[in-house]
């Protein structure tokens, strides 16, 4: 039986997001008492390490924001919210990769509503692998807490009892797995 | 490019009509103005008319907004807020919400009163209430106070509501402008 090993350094060649099995998503204190989760569908994410300088890039498409409720979903694709008209991308580019075993840390621009910010976010890296169809996967898990004011996302509505309708702080979360490209 | 003017006054001397007419002497050549004349025969809201047919009333709203490259609005302001003809009218309009005619629509917001605030109250609500729906505000407001004193002929009397007047109207056709160019 084969065992995968952590490893403890970023594997070289350039690995894309497969979106069928990566997830793209955020979560919000919501109601003051519950979180409240969303994701977007329509995203890719390259990790490019030729050189001994990895660098992360993502790009996410508003308008693939996923809710439950259209009419939700029509809210946040508003001026209020992401703005998609205006601004149909968010983007992320790293300026700094560390992995320590099997511990990730990415600093990066995060872009959003037109707004960048130096963002760090924490997380796991894992593989690669062996795909039994070819080629080789990694698994890359990154989390992020940012201020949505930050960015221009300012909607909210104060709550009859006190407390707002969503919290200002969101959760980003990616889990990604990337296959490499052939060389 | 078009301008669809609505009055939240249904009275014949409104100083909320006027405000428009002088609003559409701002506007360049270029820029066709309409004044939305059809507000009384909007129907009260009720889901059970809103299906494949709404209204007639609704329908020649939903096309006048759909038609136009952005929306000004002038409203008076009944106890602090907007009169209720004219949120009727923006209830009918934000349906079905996902994709109403509002959706991304540059609007502006002006407004007059009888008293010294010049509806900013209403003017603020009726912001909010675009911006629910999913407008494109621009986020100004032009409170004309006392208004039986405000005009001079068909513009506004005071050099500051005058050049507010031009400002407003020049976010909002810059806001069309921006729209263009990104569907270009």
């Amino acid at each position: 039986m084969t065992t995968v090993q952590a490893e403890t350094t970023i594997p070289t060649g350039v690995w894309k997001s497969d979106p069928v099995h990566s997830h793209v998503g955020f979560s919000v204190r919501h109601m003051v008492v519950a979180t409240f989760r969303g994701s977007f569908a329509d995203f890719d994410v390259t990790l490019a390490n030729g050189d001994g300088a990895p660098s992360l890039q993502g790009a996410v498409r508003t308008e693939s924001v996923q809710t439950a409720d259209e009419n939700l979903k029509g809210h946040l694709l508003s001026p209020e919210f992401f703005d998609s008209e205006r601004f149909p991308e968010i983007t992320f580019t790293s300026t700094g990769i560390r992995a320590d075993d099997r511990e990730l840390i990415v600093d990066g621009e995060l872009t959003i509503k037109g707004t960048t910010k130096r963002v760090e976010a924490r997380g796991d890296i894992n593989g690669p692998v062996a795909h039994p169809a070819g080629g080789e996967r990694i698994g890359i898990d990154l989390e992020t807490q940012v201020d949505r004011t930050d960015f221009g996302l300012n909607w909210n509505a104060p709550m009859p009892r006190g407390g707002v309708a969503v919290e200002d702080e969101v959760t980003l979360t990616v889990h990604l797995e990337l296959a490499k490209e052939e060389e | 490019m078009r301008v669809l003017g609505i009055s939240g006054s249904l009275r014949r001397e409104s100083h909320n009509t006027r405000l428009l007419r002088a609003a559409a002497e701002h506007l360049p050549p270029s820029v066709e103005f309409e004044l939305f004349e059809g507000l009384k025969d909007v129907p009260p809201y009720d889901e059970d008319d809103d299906g494949d047919l709404a209204p007639f009333g609704v329908r020649r709203l939903r096309e006048a907004i759909a038609a136009a490259d952005a929306v000004l609005i002038a409203t008076p302001e009944y106890n602090h807020s907007i009169p209720g003809q004219l949120k009727n009218a923006l209830d009918w309009a934000s349906r079905p919400f996902a994709d109403n005619v509002l959706r991304n629509k540059p609007v502006a917001v002006i407004g007059a009163s009888t008293g010294s605030y010049g509806a900013v109250w209403a003017q603020a609500e009726a912001r909010k209430v675009l911006s629910a729906i999913g407008a494109r505000v621009v986020d100004a407001e032009l409170p004309v106070g006392a208004a039986e004193q405000a005009f001079s002929g068909i513009r506004l009397a005071d050099e500051v509501l005058h050049a507010g007047l031009a400002q407003i109207l020049d976010e909002l056709l810059a806001a069309v402008a921006e729209r263009q160019q990104l569907a270009a």
